[in-house]
């Protein structure tokens, strides 16, 4: 049995936007019956890229996560249509019907995820079909994927063990986008942006980067230990947000430093200066 | 530019512009092994993303559709140049535009000389080899006989001017090559020093996003980067292990106290120091302040870049002590450091810092922007655009075209060569036959019977308005009465479109034919392969030309018709004759028929087998064996020696101890020399801003920009706010804050030479006291059209840059040494 699936690794991702506009070069004025009407030429963003700038000068690093339909198994947009204008299908595509869907405004809200973009001109709910359109023609692939430079859009039939996703599946973990919606998605991320703590330890006494210098992150149940490197910098990553945490550093001669933080945001605790022990 | 696609035509309309992915009967692709991994590319071609909106820009409603003629033109009357940036457009038929056109050129001959003409296209043009603009227009202004424009060496400016007189590589404008470089450096690098580059965006120039993936290879390796950079760029915010934010034009400070830890420390290849470079004991006693008294400490560099003293020690062990490329100097990793105040002084550290650690060595060299080197095949032969210089068609005709006019013109200096010349500068822009050709000196007009006013200008597509310097200069110039006839021939109503007389409607690489190999300019570039394949496209005609647009070719032919060398000019050849002619000068028919190649409509060239042995740049020079690059133009190839006089890296430069002995601003020992528009300037105290105005991400400069609705949904690219689509400018938050500004306020950038409108973007990508803001806007939207001193709402920053030349004896532009002050702009809503 076929059943389509996305991974999205967000480590590739570089926020080029060539799967934002292949998505828009397949669709904007192009009707595919039966499957979408016309994108409108702008205003639509059937693969949203969230671009999430972390940290502050200087310690900043760039986020990017495309974002399409997450064709959902259970999906709240097929509860909400009418006359089943919303269905999906059995390998997984979720698909709005063009003609069935005229109207149906009130699908555009059901959609956690603000996936589904109301076409004014058209009077139509659309959004992300993973080009099934394509696919039944006999395409490997959606246009995101294609246009993908490294990989990070990895498409296809999770049901087969030989295919390139279901291999790369198996390499690691994956993690749902807002796992506290509870929707199984048939996209799938590794990598998503959460937390981090970051911070440059200086030897006070020498005024030079402060390396290989032990440092201690505990929250919770949870314990981990970094090292600074020849900069004098540390970062642990992938921390709860709103997280409360204690970090220490340490380093044989000098006073040691500790530090509450809360992870409502990413924290640069920016220079750590240790002082020499008396 | 940025790859090449399969386009999909239905009913004679463009409907999809894709990436070509190869087929089973495509070459197989290459493996690398390194550190017990594989390593291999998609077989599929990476585009940029500008590419893949290309529809759009090909149908765009600013598509010139008809020939126009400015309204208060007259050629037989009242010109009204003063009006030019003003008036309004009538549409006229192709005869009347063309009779205008060569009866203006035959008037103006006339009357003042063949060279009272010149004529120039943008630095790039839209993709192909034949019908690139050395094509049409290099064949058909050099058989008129004109004043040639010589292009500034943009791209590499501090490069030419300087790095040539510490390595040579003059032939290729002062970068090395960059061959088997990937292979060199998954198996042996363990840090890439990113210094004034942003690979993921401008990536082997032309060769899309085909290297993004080395770079996540090298991660996955555990190779280490570093970026310095004043703004934090694209590939470092994604990729970067450390950002090193210096102040703009502070760089060779920071080379030269990296030197200073490395002597200090003994840190550095002294073999390859007392072998293979010549002058290291005058380096050393100005590095150790032995010549002037300033030792070039941490501290002291600390003071002036704003780098804490400790990160440039650090940057300094860190590498010495692992293999580490620079990702700089070579193309392309030239870097906006390359073009500002004394940037000559910068590029000759780079290679100077490079010899200290013995440039050559296995995982050690100069890698641009780790992004060029695959395992390709450099034997086989296909030409580039710059194979020949300004007539491609000369690598088949039987008759090159031959510039009959000596007179010569300078890009940057073009303004006051109309309104105010003469005009002098060194050089002929972009000087690859010698490190001599770059002292040559040159007046406009030139003295004697065959000199000549410039009284017509011939803009062949592009804009300076957002590309050069202090650009308010060439809209000064069109509105001067001594540039009497104007032409503007462009696919696009673009910036500098309504400044001219009469406007010919070009068609895009899609609407007409041509063949190319894909990112390869050839010349000063070749074997510069910054993409995992290397593919030969037919570049089929997928449309016919929308409205009345014509090819270039086809106007230039019936331009050269009315002025009586039609037959010179093609030879009798259609565009597809010239096509399969130079198809039978390449490798290709030893791999395909001509007829095959056009069906399938691209060629993937195969990989070198298992027993390809590589040979890396520079390693030849390391280990002190002939050169075994091959690279065409190098005149010393066969020898050890690089292009320098003594064949030697020289820390004193032997040219420039000849030519320049005395100049205080590119001595033959380079140092730190403070901008002379800098943070330390005078001007810094009304302008205490430092512009740096990089490389657009989501355009090739001005091409894709300001056609496609879709880039301006981008947001890093354009915001549209009330309506209209705002160009970026962005702050540190604390300068903001100092000035009352708001992430998404409207701003007005300013200085003494003009003012910009953008929308504040507040980030911590930038350092303090530096805003940035991209170039290459193609919207220059003056709000009061016609008046040279007009705020630009559109974006065009580089109304704000300095027309001042890198230095004294060096023509080169410095966009990047630019004071400016940012301020709510007075007149947004409330």
């Amino acid at each position: 049995m076929t059943r389509y699936g996305l991974l999205i690794d967000i480590a590739r991702c570089t926020g080029c936007y060539n799967c934002l506009l292949a998505c828009k070069d397949e669709h904007c004025g192009h009707d595919y019956p039966g499957y979408s009407a016309p994108q409108p030429m702008t205003g639509h963003f059937w693969m949203n890229i969230v671009e999430k700038e972390r940290g502050r000068f200087p310690r900043v690093k760039l986020a990017y996560t495309p974002v399409p339909c997450q064709h959902c198994e259970v999906a709240p947009c097929v509860a909400a249509a009418r006359d089943g204008a919303v269905y999906r299908r059995p390998d997984g595509i979720v698909v709005i019907d063009p003609v069935k869907a005229r109207g149906q405004k009130q699908i555009i809200a059901a959609c956690p995820y603000g996936a589904i973009y109301w076409n004014e001109e058209a009077d139509l709910p659309q959004k992300c079909g993973l080009c099934a359109h394509l696919l039944d023609a006999g395409w490997k692939e959606p246009r995101c994927a294609e246009a993908c430079p490294t990989g990070a859009i990895c498409f296809g039939d999770t049901d087969d063990p030989a295919s390139d996703i279901s291999h790369r599946l198996a390499a690691g973990a994956t993690e749902t986008l807002h796992p506290e919606y509870g929707l199984k998605t048939a996209v799938v991320y590794r990598g998503l942006p959460q937390q981090f703590i970051a911070g440059t330890v200086v030897f006070g006494d020498t005024d030079e980067c402060a390396g290989d210098v032990r440092v201690f992150l505990s929250g919770g149940e949870m314990h981990r230990t970094a090292r600074t490197n020849s900069f004098g910098d540390f970062e642990f990553e992938g921390l709860t947000p709103g997280g409360d945490y204690r970090v220490r550093v340490e380093s044989s001669g000098y006073v040691p430093r500790n530090f509450a933080v809360r992870t409502d945001k990413d924290i640069y605790l920016g220079e750590i200066i240790l002082s020499r022990l008396p | 530019m940025g790859g090449p696609v399969f386009v999909h035509v239905e009913d004679g309309v463009i409907t999809r512009v894709r990436p070509i992915v190869f087929d089973e009967s495509d070459t197989p692709t290459w493996t690398i092994e390194a550190r017990g991994k594989e390593f291999s590319p998609p077989r599929k071609v990476a585009l940029n993303p500008y590419v893949l909106p290309e529809r759009t820009r090909v149908y765009s409603d600013k598509r010139l559709m008809y020939p126009m003629k400015r309204v208060d033109f007259d050629p037989h009357g009242e010109r009204n140049p003063q009006n030019r940036g003003r008036s309004g457009y009538a549409r006229i038929s192709w005869d009347e535009a063309l009779d205008t056109v060569a009866a203006e050129v035959k008037r103006i001959r006339a009357a003042y000389g063949p060279a009272a003409i010149t004529a120039s296209t943008s630095s790039h043009h839209n993709w192909g080899l034949l019908f690139y603009k050395m094509g049409p227009f290099g064949r058909f202004f050099n058989m008129l006989g004109y004043t040639t424009l010589f292009d500034n060496c943009d791209s590499w400016e501090g490069w030419l001017w300087g790095a040539v007189h510490a390595w040579g590589y003059h032939w290729r404008l002062g970068v090395c090559d960059n061959v088997d470089m990937l292979q060199d450096a998954l198996k042996n690098t363990e840090m890439v020093v990113f210094w004034s580059v942003d690979p993921n965006t401008t990536a082997g120039n032309y060769a899309g996003q085909e290297t993004v993936l080395w770079r996540l290879w090298l991660k996955e390796l555990g190779v280490k980067m570093v970026f310095i950079d004043p703004w934090c760029n694209y590939t470092a915010a994604t990729l970067g292990d450390k950002w090193l934010a210096p102040r703009p034009g502070t760089d060779a400070a920071l080379a030269e106290a990296i030197a200073y830890v490395w002597i200090k420390e003994g840190t550095y290849d002294k073999w390859f120091v007392a072998n293979r470079t010549l002058g290291f004991d005058e380096f050393k006693k100005q590095i150790l302040g032995k010549k002037d008294g300033q030792a070039r400490t941490p501290a002291w560099a600390a003071a002036i870049t704003g780098l804490p003293a400790r990160d440039i020690t650090a940057l300094a062990r860190e590498w010495a002590g692992k293999r580490t490329m620079l990702g700089c100097g070579a193309m392309y990793g030239v870097g906006g450091a390359c073009r500002q105040a004394y940037a000559t002084e910068w590029t000759r550290l780079m290679v100077l810092l490079m010899a200290m650690q013995g440039l050559g060595k296995p995982g050690v060299n100069v890698w641009g922007g780790a992004s060029m080197g695959p395992p390709v095949d450099y034997s086989f032969q296909f030409p580039g655009y710059s194979s020949v210089g300004w007539d491609t068609f000369g690598l088949v005709a039987d008759k090159p075209a031959r510039n009959s006019v000596t007179q010569r013109d300078y890009r940057l200096l073009l303004p006051e060569s109309v309104t105010a010349p003469p005009v002098s500068w060194l050089g002929e822009g972009f000087c690859g036959e010698s490190i001599e050709q770059q002292f040559r000196p040159y007046t406009c007009p030139e003295a004697g019977p065959d000199g000549a006013p410039i009284k017509m200008y011939y803009r062949h597509g592009g804009s300076y308005i957002s590309t050069m310097t202090d650009t308010s200069r060439y809209i000064r110039m069109y509105q001067s009465p001594n540039l009497e006839f104007v032409v503007n021939q462009d696919c696009w109503w673009q910036s500098e479109t309504p400044f001219a007389d009469i406007i010919l409607p070009a068609c895009t690489n899609f609407e007409r034919s041509d063949i190319s190999e894909w990112a390869a300019p050839g010349g000063y570039g070749a074997i510069s392969i910054g993409q995992n394949h290397r593919i030969v496209v037919y570049q089929k005609q997928c449309i016919e030309p929308v409205g009345e647009s014509k090819s270039d070719y086809a106007i230039y032919t019936q331009l050269a018709a009315r002025l009586g060398f039609e037959r010179e000019y093609t030879e009798g050849n259609s565009e597809e004759d010239w096509i399969k002619k130079i198809y039978n000068i390449s490798s290709m028919p030893q791999h395909m028929t001509y007829e095959d190649f056009k069906k399938k409509g691209y060629y993937v060239v195969p990989p070198p087998g298992k027993d390809y042995k590589p040979t890396v740049s520079n390693r030849w020079y390391y280990e002190g064996r002939p050169c075994d690059i091959p690279d065409p133009a190098n005149p010393k190839a066969g020898t050890s020696q690089l292009g320098t006089p003594s064949g030697k890296i020289e820390f004193v430069s032997r040219s420039l101890s000849e030519r320049f002995p005395d100049d205080e601003e590119r001595p033959p020992l380079p140092r730190y020399i403070p901008s002379w528009e800098g943070h330390e300037s005078e001007l810094a105290e009304k302008y205490p801003l430092q512009l740096v105005s990089s490389h657009l991400r989501y355009s090739f400069h001005t091409h894709h920009e300001g056609k496609s609705p879709w880039l301006d949904e981008i947001p890093a690219h354009r915001v549209v706010k009330d309506g209209y689509a705002w160009w970026p400018v962005r702050l540190n938050p604390d300068d903001a804050a100092a000035r009352g500004i708001a992430h998404g306020d409207i701003v007005r950038m300013y200085n003494d030479r003009g003012a910009v409108l953008g929308i504040a973007r507040l980030t911590g990508r930038v350092r303090p006291g530096v805003v940035h803001s991209f170039q290459s806007s193609a919207r220059y939207d003056p709000l009061e059209p016609g008046n040279p001193a007009s705020i630009d709402k559109g974006g065009c920053v580089n109304l704000l840059t300095p027309a001042r030349m890198i230095s004294r004896n060096v023509p080169g532009m410095a966009s990047n040494s630019c004071l400016v002050e940012v301020a709510r702009w007075e007149g947004q809503p409330r």
